[in-house]
């Protein structure tokens, strides 16, 4: 069963590249990604650029609309994920303990629908 | 068609299988479909099978037996015509294999270890869990979840679907956790099982002590005590709803206002199940590493064994209190200590202990019920109104109201009388 890993956090939440935490901080990174691949769990995941630089798109009446943002109005927000395989709930949450991020901000795991169900 | 008076017992036959054998066969279904919310589903169309078929029938000898064949049968129908379920071939075949044999009850295997850990999974809200174990472990109907929550029952209705589909959707396991994270989720099934306890013991609606969820939570940790034995924690939590439960005939005054412990009538306990009780907390002692829930058994089998309230072992009591805050850090075990000092060293000495609590424990009822009493003891009286006026606005049910406004009033006079 697949389970998206969704890593919010507050900007600031994360060590500063020019902190002695920082090499701590990525290294966490470093290891949780080879022990996702090492298991054979890993289908993807990637770090996001800040919201800073984000584009929202929608169409209302045929027209698309672009927008500059947003910017973050909540206090933390959606910084990177991984895609994982995993036999259960239980599996998912054991490995986003791995990620550094969830000491300071939240790792949402939210199953992947399956959509086989509506194939014919 | 449709006869009340002939239909009664029918249904209550229903309903007394259900209470009785619903969450073993709602534990081994979910381990045949792989499906939580599938079974539970197979499980009602059961039930409402049976109304129909035992009002013509008579009850069967074995109705769980009768129950789970059925129960079976309708999810072999489910599967055949639900496109959604096609993924679930290999369970199909599995029940069809089952479908020749005709179960005998005695030996439907007990899965509800397993239930018991998935409907108290963290990842689900504690009033979900509660909800889910007195549904599913329990057969209780939503309707008298929500009366004993005080929810309404489409609100209850609700929550119960979520939690059913959440745990499909999101697959929490079904299975008995493993070694590394055994302690961590056996405490939070002890957890619920404790709340659902504490919400019969001192309810906070208009009874004040609701037997029925007493006696509910009471069977379900015996359950548990029979499915993983020698588990210490396991006997300490059923010792610790057995001792002040065999106390329920002494707490309520005629005027329904609670009596405290020291003015209870002992001769009124249930003896009986205080020997019980004891004899569960000192296997549980033995077992060596005692953890919360054992520790709390013991003090209240310290309550349960002496013959008078001056006759108790405080000094025992004060020292469990210790070992328990060593375990873990909680402003409430404290308060208890100083509660017990006060008899071994006197209500100045725990006077002097309880300020440093007022921070942390001043939104906390039993602190002001416990400085009044405190207070009253030191004949500091007019301290002591303020403090009974303190614990009377945080009261959380008429009985312990009614205690402390009755306590209030005697301080009162005696201030008047002096003055």
């Amino acid at each position: 069963m697949k389970y998206m890993l969704l890593i919010y956090g507050a900007p600031d939440s994360s060590p500063a590249p020019d902190t002695p935490e920082f090499g701590a901080y990525m290294e966490g990174y470093v290891k949780a990604d080879a022990t996702f691949k090492e298991e054979g769990v890993m289908l993807g995941g990637e770090a996001l650029e800040s919201t800073e630089t984000a584009t929202s798109v929608r169409i209302r009446g045929g027209k698309t609309e672009t927008m500059d943002g947003p910017f973050a109005e909540t206090k933390e927000q959606l910084g990177g994920f991984y895609l994982l395989e995993c036999k259960d709930l239980d599996a998912a949450i054991r490995y986003a303990e791995l990620i550094p991020d969830a000491k300071t901000g939240t790792v949402e795991i939210r199953p992947v629908m399956d959509v086989s169900q509506f194939e014919e | 068609m449709s006869d009340p008076h002939r239909d009664a017992p029918i249904r209550e036959a229903v309903e007394a299988t259900v209470r009785a054998d619903g969450g073993r066969l709602l534990a081994l279904l979910i381990r045949h479909l792989g499906d939580f919310e599938l079974a539970e589903d197979c499980l009602q169309d059961a039930l409402a099978s049976a109304l129909v078929h035992w009002r013509r029938n008579g009850v069967p000898h074995a109705p769980e037996a009768w129950l789970m064949q059925v129960a079976r049968r309708k999810a072999i129908d489910r599967l055949r015509r639900d496109t959604n379920l096609r993924g679930k071939k290999e369970e199909y075949a599995a029940l069809l294999a089952l479908e020749a044999e005709q179960p005998d009850p005695s030996e439907i295997p007990d899965e509800r270890l397993r239930l018991i850990f998935t409907c108290c999974h963290p990842a689900l809200d504690e009033p979900t869990r509660i909800a889910l174990t007195l549904r599913t472990l329990g057969g209780l109907t939503t309707e008298e979840i929500a009366r004993a929550f005080v929810v309404k029952e489409q609100t209850m209705g609700q929550r119960l679907v979520r939690a059913r589909h959440k745990i499909t959707k999101a697959r929490i396991p079904y299975e008995v956790p493993d070694a590394e994270r055994w302690h961590e989720r056996l405490d939070a099934v002890l957890t619920v099982l404790y709340l659902i306890f504490n919400e019969g013991y001192a309810s906070c609606h208009d009874d004040y002590i609701r037997t029925d969820l007493c006696e509910e939570a009471i069977r379900l940790t015996s359950i548990l005590a029979r499915l993983c034995p020698e588990e210490p924690e396991v006997e300490g939590l059923l010792a610790l709803m057995l001792l002040p439960h065999a106390r329920r005939r002494a707490r309520l005054a005629p005027d329904r206002s609670m009596v405290p412990l020291e003015e209870q009538d002992r001769s009124a306990w249930d003896h009986e199940a205080i020997a019980t009780g004891v004899a569960l907390v000192e296997t549980a002692l033995k077992r060596g590493r005692p953890g919360p829930f054992s520790i709390q058994a013991a003090v209240s089998a310290l309550h349960a064994e002496a013959p008078t309230a001056e006759a108790t072992d405080w000094a025992q009591i004060v020292l469990l209190y210790e070992t328990l805050k060593r375990y873990r850090s909680n402003p409430i075990y404290e308060l208890n200590r100083v509660a017990a000092l006060a008899h071994t060293r006197g209500a100045d000495v725990a006077l002097s202990l309880l300020e440093p609590l007022r921070a942390s424990l001043g939104d906390y009822q039993p602190f002001h019920a416990l400085e009044a009493d405190l207070l009253r003891r030191e004949g500091r009286t007019r301290e002591a109104l303020d403090a009974y006026d303190a614990a009377i606005a945080g009261a959380r049910n008429d009985a312990d109201r009614k205690f402390l406004e009755r306590r209030r009033e005697t301080v009162r006079r005696a201030l008047d009388r002096s003055t």
